[in-house]
């Protein structure tokens, strides 16, 4: 295809595509403020036109089911060409006659970022302006829309909170321990994660966490900041932590960046999701802590055993297509190629160390279109994605698992645990039930249909539209040269 | 050339609001410009998404970096009785690369992808902030476009920045005046042809009201947009007759049509039995003036006592569990006082509404219905409003969906009357829902559980089984 050269030229994550068919991937502006609402007090602004703010505010309040404090320095066609500045500190000013948030983090989108607008000069400028306001911290990050994800938004704001409000330490707290969490963790899996650090004697400061301030808390008044969430004081006690543990290859640089301001070592922890990832995890968390194993999770582990023997049945084998972040698919597909299934297809939004390690498969950079269009030629029997799957799943007869986010048309998204022994034992017993719930009844037409029909005019089929059954077999009939990647 | 545009639906005569303005603050606009530190509106371009998208069977492509689509693709409850192409989202994803040189080639690629994929009857086109400044001319993009694969590339220039959504909205008319209305020949005619200009069919809402328009024989040329078809849109120039739903978000559309096409219009509410009913009048009013069948009004008649007396009746079956109920409407759309005096008819109290977009017929109206002291609120802020509801103040709030979780975390019962709503509560079934929606969260016993103290707060209550 002659696109296709063009396509390279021009640097398109996808060659020969110029059209983006139902996006995967959210802004990475979003990934910033979803970091920012995860620090206690906090208000996350967008340095940009009205609308990207009104979206993003939109979405992660139909995710998390809460109101979400998120503002805008409402900027203009005029105020963009001549230079956003005034507007940022008009934003700032504003703000501060309200009320004093903890921390404000400013995002910038791309519009600001397209005049080349330089956002943390814009930060000094201000204090230069406003000395009054010294001790406000301000955390500006430069997340334009038209780079990356909302998985890099995500880690280029906590980068930037750590350089902006980490302090290094001379004494070092030896039990303290960092620990820097992806965005697709949940609230549970954040809980859970508490509870196993401590049964360790280790004693956790979580950046950010969302477990304290997205957890569907009813406060008793109403504050537009956030409210809950990884302290200021927090923050700064970081540097005298012994040790950081990264949640999420996305988040190396955010290690990286505690080490060099504070000299923390960390380690990165790339999976968490099944036994043999939780199994790595929990010896290095042996082997930092020097504590051993608490008897509970031995106990988790006996249980999730029995039910990887329970779900086989189901599992095994399954033909699944997934679409999510690099660190969230990458998780994902271990964990179900782990338990037999079979990740035949795997679509990302962003570039990342770990796409070219997704199980059997290379993930390819790309849209739910593209999902759509492998899990069809490839005989997907499910389908693994956000809400916005639920199209696609339709039109393909398959059923949708939903993860990651946004998850919009479900309730309780982020009570949902995932991993350790416990998450891996709750989300196989699901994935067991969406296959087990939807067996497909045979009837005298199902091996023969020409000669079953007159039979099957008796037999009741499946009116029902939400009924999806999921046939293992079905997979013979397609082009087996299709079912993988060369 | 867009500040041209924009001025120019500023100025809309036929808009009450602006008749009373002076002439500065006419030149300043109708759009609310937002503030800096400010929580945020949505931009022109979600409300030109917003007014086009209902249209089903076209493509709807964004040209912009992944923001304005990738966060609001599919949030909208604008539904379908055929194609769902309207919901699938394409972007062109704009890149660092095309920030640099220019996204012009890329979106006219991107056109044709969606042609050779998808071949749409015809794809509307959006300009956002980054290509606005960086200067792509989209609108020169969709005329080669036409030209080159002999299909309507409708360019839709509203990039967010100009202003709100309202503007948007009208940015969008303008779009559907100036490519779309008057290019098609519709197939065939009626003396009752009928218009229906700014209905979205949100949750349906649309269904509510054109099964009775069927019955009194009344045909729907074009809903602009609400499960419309671009054909429809494109020869809607035929119809006798027009009415304007919506406050004034598509006046210019109304007003154009008739200076052009001599199709007569009013303004009206499908909203509250009352207003239901005046609109049913008017069609027909208008209609038989532009030749429809005599007889028109005497059935129409007929069905409007039939229709109110059925819901009425379905009304009045919820007034035991509503009297002397307290409701506090704070409200885009659903909040004429027709809506009010049918609430009140139901038996609740309505302890205030927001006026923010009334006329001011409709606010002596209220006034009227909920005597001297009625509580008229310009604008509310969410703190106020959850001291409001967290004193008591109201037994529920009806709201849009960005309130909810004020009035959620007070405790108190919330209905969502706006955009993304789960109910349709459009014509005579559609208030008959909306009470009985009331109704069912009103008496919800959670919130009575949600109020009791914990076991270990003060004032628990809870004594120890013996
Ligand atoms: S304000 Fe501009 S950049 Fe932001 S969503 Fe609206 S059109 Fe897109």
């Amino acid at each position: 295809m002659k696109t296709q050269t063009d396509a390279h030229q021009e640097n398109r994550n996808l060659p020969g595509d110029f059209v983006s068919v139902n996006p995967l991937k959210m802004s990475a502006p979003l990934g910033g403020a979803l970091f920012f609402l995860g620090l206690d007090r906090s208000l996350p602004v967008f340095h940009g036109s009205q609308g990207c703010t009104s979206f993003a505010l939109v979405l992660l309040g139909r995710h998390f089911k809460e109101s979400i404090p998120l503002q805008t320095t409402a900027m203009s066609e005029v105020t963009t060409i001549l230079g956003g500045g005034e507007n940022i500190q008009a934003a700032i000013l504003k703000i501060l006659e309200k009320g004093t948030p903890d921390v404000i983090g400013l995002c910038s989108t791309g519009l600001t970022e397209t005049k080349g607008e330089d956002i943390v000069g814009e930060i000094a400028l201000f204090r230069k302006k406003h000395p009054e306001h010294a001790g406000i911290p301000v955390v500006a990050v430069s997340t334009p829309d038209f780079r990356g994800s909302h998985e890099d938004g995500f880690r280029d704001a906590m980068v930037r909170t750590i350089e902006e409000l980490g302090e290094p330490s001379l004494a070092i707290v030896p039990n303290q321990v960092n620990v820097l969490a992806g965005s697709h963790l949940t609230v549970a899996d954040l809980d859970h994660l508490r509870e196993i650090l401590e049964s360790f004697g280790l004693d956790p400061i979580f950046l950010p966490d969302l477990s304290r301030s997205l957890d569907g808390i009813v406060p008793e008044t109403f504050e537009p900041v956030s409210m809950g969430g990884t302290t200021l004081p927090e923050i700064q006690r970081m540097g005298a932590s012994a040790q950081t543990i990264v949640l999420g290859e996305s988040l190396r640089a955010a290690g990286e960046a505690l080490l060099k301001k504070c000299g923390v070592p960390f380690v990165v922890v790339d999976r968490l999701m099944g036994m043999i990832a939780f199994d790595r995890f929990l010896v290095t968390l042996r082997h930092l802590s020097g504590k051993d194993y608490p008897a509970r999770l031995k106990r988790e582990r006996n249980r999730l055993s029995d039910a990887m023997l329970d779900a086989h049945f189901y599992v095994g084998g399954l033909r699944i297509a997934a679409g999510l972040e690099p660190d969230a698919l990458h998780d994902m597909v271990h964990f179900l190629e782990e338990n037999g299934a079979e990740v035949v297809v795997a679509v990302t939004t962003t570039d990342s160390p770990l796409n070219a390690h997704m199980g059997r498969e290379r993930a390819e950079i790309g849209d739910l279109g593209l999902l759509e269009r492998r899990a069809g030629e490839r005989g997907a029997r499910l389908l693994v994605t956000h809400s916005h799957g639920r199209q696609g799943a339709q039109r393909l007869g398959v059923p949708l698992f939903r993860t990651g986010f946004p998850i919009f048309d479900r309730l309780g998204a982020p009570h949902r645990l995932q991993i350790g022994y416990r998450g891996a034992m709750e989300t196989l017993f699901r994935f067991a039930n969406m296959v087990w719930s939807r067996d497909p009844e045979n009837g005298p037409e199902t091996w023969y249909p020409e000669e079953g029909r007159h039979e099957a005019e008796t037999h009741s089929g499946n009116p029902d539209m939400e009924f999806v059954p999921v046939r293992f077999e079905g997979v013979s009939a397609l082009n087996p040269a299709t079912g993988r990647n060369p | 050339m867009l500040k041209d545009k924009i001025n120019a639906v500023f100025d809309e005569t036929a808009c009450g609001h602006n008749q009373a303005k002076s002439l500065k603050d006419r030149k300043k606009g109708c759009t609310k410009v937002a503030t800096p530190g400010a929580a945020a509106g949505g931009c022109a371009f979600d409300g030109a998404k917003i007014a086009l998208q209902p249209i089903v069977d076209a493509a709807h492509l964004v040209h912009g970096p992944i923001a304005c689509e990738g966060n609001s693709w599919d949030n909208r409850s604008a539904l379908s009785s055929g194609s769902r192409l309207y919901r699938t989202g394409f972007t062109t994803d704009l890149n660092e690369m095309d920030v640099v040189y220019g996204g012009e080639k890329h979106l006219f690629k991107a056109i044709r992808q969606i042609r050779e994929r998808f071949d749409p009857p015809a794809i509307f086109l959006y300009q956002t902030c980054v290509p606005a400044i960086i200067g792509d001319d989209i609108e020169a993009v969709a005329k080669a476009a036409t030209e080159k694969f002999g299909l309507p590339v409708i360019p839709v220039n509203a990039p967010g920045f100009v202003g709100g959504k309202n503007l948007g909205n009208k940015l969008a008319g303008e779009a559907l005046l100036d490519h779309v209305i008057g290019t098609m020949e519709p197939e065939t005619t009626t003396p009752t042809d009928l218009n229906i200009i700014g209905e979205y069919n949100l949750s349906g809402e649309l269904w509510q009201v054109k099964p009775l328009l069927d019955r009194l024989g009344i045909r729907v040329s074009a809903c602009i947009s609400g499960d419309a078809r671009y054909r429809e849109v494109a020869s809607s120039h035929r119809a006798r007759a027009a009415m304007l739903v919506c406050s004034k978000a598509m006046i210019n559309i109304a007003r154009k049509m008739e200076e052009r096409y001599g199709i007569p219009w009013f303004e009206g509410s499908f909203y509250g039995i009352s207003d239901m009913s005046a609109s049913l009048r008017n069609i027909a009013g208008l209609l038989v003036r532009r030749g429809a069948p005599s007889d028109l009004p005497e059935r129409t008649e007929a069905l409007i006592a039939s229709e109110e007396k059925e819901a009425w009746a379905a009304i009045d079956r919820f007034r035991p569990g509503l009297s002397g109920k307290r409701a506090l409407l704070i409200t885009g759309g659903v909040k004429s006082w027709s809506v009010v005096s049918a609430l009140m008819e139901a038996g609740l109290v309505v302890v205030g509404t927001s006026v923010k977009k009334s006329t001011k017929e409709d606010k002596e109206r209220i006034a009227e219905l909920m005597g001297e002291d009625a509580h008229m609120i310009d604008t509310m802020t969410p703190r106020e409003m959850y001291r409001m509801l967290k004193e008591a103040e109201a037994d529920i709030l009806m709201a849009g969906g960005r309130s909810q979780f004020v009035a959620l975390k007070a405790k108190v019962p919330f209905l969502d009357v706006n955009q993304e709503r789960r109910f349709a509560f459009a014509g005579y079934k559609g208030m008959v829902t909306l009470v009985s929606e009331i109704h069912r969260t009103i008496t919800n016993p959670i919130f009575r559980s949600l109020r009791e103290p914990a076991p270990w707060d003060p004032g628990c209550r809870v004594t120890p089984l013996v």
